[in-house]
């Protein structure tokens, strides 16, 4: 078995276009990850407590049991703190694509839930938009489901390097 | 993309693969891996940036420096005595005391059960149930209405925070009039929430009797009480504690030292105010079904003899006596027993209930004292019930010997947040929850620092949010949660009502013989500057202080 048969079971073939544009979706979500996080680990005594607090709809108890417990608290700001960062490293050095996608997405979902955009709830913190069900998390949300249906890290990315060498 | 183009994208790539050498494959494979690495030094770099543009304001920090980290709680003495109380007046806010103090009625617990259960966020249960004990015994109540008596006895027995049906402790001795009240040996001290007009003289009483006092705010309801009352606490040497909980609000502090360290330049004006827009907010308050000449002691309600007279003689005297009243002493109305603070025959008005919060906070952060002369304005514009209490009022506050005047705007017909301000020459400094400060763009202080491009003027330069222990840079969505409310976890991560830390001081205070922060002083300085403002509106004139002589004088 050659190399390009390899290839062709990891990776799907884009024309130059596609690829740069799909590269592209994957390093500016990984800065907006990357960002989010950097931001919260030079913010001092930064925490989620605010925000878990402000929680709204079907699992707001579960967000706000959470912040009221200390020991929770703690590792929920731990977890968004270093998560973010992490996650946003992957993506745009995309090393481990697909455990980018996944905690992006685990990451997303907890952001939609907490603050769904319902009729009649109104946030404590005003949001930069008017928004019905739909908000930019699950916007991207979407953006991240397709991108990991078509993975780049194998063409641009660190991935390239380390499977490839595993392969040989 | 359809599956034609992947199969033709395929096709080319397996093409160039081919024709290309494998000497240049290393170094595509790196480059095509390695790609993306470049947007994270563009990040480091905008980072960098925008860390050394926020290290410009936290010059903040540095100019706004303080050695003292603002303590938090002190833990109660280890094996302080139990302190007896006795509860006068059992009302509305006397009811909130009890609560502060850890004593509510069974039903009150039930109910917030049930609330938890309807609403597992509602943790008001919870609080209520964890709130420390602090290590006091109701022993005595006295409420001239049964109904608010019955239901104090029952917080009081209600020793282990129960809801109904359960086990509770000794029920508390009811008395029918608060002097047989002060008479008992098994009260130690005595928390008064009665009236305003019986404030003074419940108080001069306790201290007479050697009791310890509580007293809610205003401290006066006439001049003449105001020094007797002052010279029985200084001769009895008993611990007095005014109802100003303000006292206890983390950011006054912190703002008590910026003005101290002389970061605002020299203050000219303070500007406060009461914004409500509501009938309980205006007084209006329910009348009890079971209210009635028989549930009420009416003749105790009245007042002390003595201080009616005095009412009366100041009233006649200054030819005020359209606003006694209109309703003689003696005739008994519900409207008046549980709306008395809209007449001036029970109360002292806007000025005793609401501007002396917001003159005791000014006090406390600047150490204001009583003012060298007062004005004010307004009338009954809103609430046109057959009040004679006004519902709007506009007090200034001269501070001569100090140069700066203070401003108190009230009306209870709307609800329109404005902020307190404390203007000074350097900077202005808004005073809430949180504490915001303004550098004025025509500071000398801050001169260098504005022409330098350190300071934006104009823009809030320094924010202090409770809690927090870093001052400078904290970010709009703190911020607006601190100013909501929403941050309450300040000390050990729990929340804490003002109300209860006025009240744990006073009774710590008692266990140490220390004064509180709202002691006697304060009181005096609190109570006179009110009559002064009360009597600039009834009077319509300027209204002076000969601080010498310690006279309220027409000038």
């Amino acid at each position: 078995m050659n190399n390009s048969m390899i290839h062709k079971k990891r990776v799907i073939n884009y024309s130059k276009g596609q690829l740069i544009a799909l590269v592209s979706l994957r390093t500016l979500i990984g800065w907006y990850f990357l960002y989010e996080g950097v931001a919260k680990i030079f913010t001092p005594k930064w925490t989620a407590y605010g925000y878990l607090m402000d929680s709204q709809g079907l699992f707001a108890p579960l967000f706000k049991m959470i912040a009221e417990n200390p020991d929770l608290m703690a590792i929920a700001d731990f977890i968004n703190i270093w998560g973010l960062t992490l996650i946003g490293l992957l993506l745009i050095i995309g090393l481990f694509e697909k455990i980018g996608y996944l905690g992006s997405a685990i990451f997303l979902v907890l952001f939609y839930l907490s603050h769904p955009p319902l009729l009649h709830v109104e946030y404590l913190l005003p949001t930069e938009g008017s928004y019905l069900w739909v908000d930019k998390n699950l916007v991207m949300l979407g953006a991240v489901v397709v991108l990991s249906l078509f993975p780049t890290s194998m063409r641009i990315g660190v991935d390239r390097i380390i499977f490839k060498s595993k392969s040989r | 993309m359809s599956e034609k183009d992947i199969t033709s994208n395929e096709q080319n790539n397996e093409r160039e693969s081919q024709n290309k050498k494998p000497v240049s494959h290393g170094r595509r494979d790196a480059i095509k891996a390695l790609a993306t690495v470049p947007v994270l030094g563009a990040m480091a770099y905008g980072v960098y940036r925008k860390r050394k543009q926020e290290m410009r304001n936290i010059t903040s920090a540095d100019m706004f420096h303080f050695n003292s980290e603002i303590s938090p709680l002190t833990p109660l003495t280890p094996d302080g005595k139990t302190i007896r109380l006795g509860i006068i007046g059992s009302g509305i806010r006397g009811k909130q005391l009890m609560i502060a103090l850890g004593f509510a009625t069974p039903q009150y617990v039930e109910d917030l059960m049930q609330a938890n259960k309807q609403n597992s966020a509602d943790n008001r249960y919870r609080d209520f149930r964890e709130q420390e004990d602090l290590k006091i015994v109701i022993t005595a109540v006295c409420d001239i209405f049964d109904v608010h008596a019955e239901e104090a006895t029952a917080a009081g027995a209600n020793i282990n925070r129960e809801g109904l049906n359960s086990q509770y402790g000794a029920t508390p001795k009811r008395y029918r009039h608060y002097r047989d009240l002060l008479a008992t040996e098994d009260v130690d001290a005595v928390v008064i929430a009665s009236p305003d007009h019986w404030h003074g003289q419940m108080a001069l009483d306790a201290a007479l009797a050697g009791k310890h006092v509580y007293l809610e705010k205003p401290m006066t309801w006439t001049v003449p009480e105001t020094y007797a009352l002052r010279s029985a606490v200084k001769e009895s040497g008993i611990i007095f504690q005014l109802g100003h909980q303000n006292r206890q609000v983390e950011a006054y502090t912190r703002a008590r030292e910026i003005v101290s360290k002389g970061l605002l330049g020299a203050v000219s004006l303070i500007e406060t105010g009461t914004n409500r827009n509501d009938p309980n907010g205006a007084w209006v308050y329910p009348i009890h079904p079971d209210a009635n000449p028989q549930t009420i002691d009416w003749q105790q309600f009245e007042g002390d003899p003595d201080r009616v007279k005095e009412y009366m003689d100041y009233m006649t005297s200054a030819g005020l006596a359209q606003y006694v009243g209109p309703d003689p002493r003696n005739k008994f109305s519900l409207e008046r027993f549980f709306r008395w603070r809209c007449w001036w025959d029970y109360s002292t008005g806007l000025s005793g209930d609401l501007l002396t919060h917001e003159y005791d906070a000014m006090n406390q952060i600047m150490d204001l004292g009583i003012p060298t002369s007062a004005s004010s304005s307004g009338g009954v514009y809103f609430f046109r019930d057959g009040r004679t209490v006004p519902d709007v009022l506009q007090t200034s506050f001269e501070f001569a010997d100090k140069g700066l005047t203070m401003l108190y705007s009230a009306t209870l017909a709307s609800q329109f947040n404005r902020s307190r301000k404390i203007m000074g020459h350097d900077a202005t400094m808004e005073v809430g929850n949180t504490l915001t400060v303004t550098i004025d763009p025509r500071s000398e202080q801050y001169r260098d620092k504005i022409d330098n491009g350190t300071i934006k003027p104009g823009e809030p330069f320094y924010h202090y949010v409770p809690g927090k222990s870093i001052d400078a840079v904290t970010s709009a969505t703190e911020l607006y949660f601190a100013e909501r409310g929403l941050l309450y976890s300040y000390v050990d991560g729990k929340r804490y009502n003002t109300t209860y830390l006025h009240l744990r001081e006073w009774l710590e205070s008692i266990r140490s013989g220390k004064q509180p922060s709202c002691n006697i002083d304060r009181g005096f300085e609190e109570a006179i500057t009110a009559h002064m403002g009360t009597r600039a509106y009834l009077e319509g004139r300027t209204i002076y202080w000969d601080a010498e002589k310690e006279e309220i004088t027409r000038g």
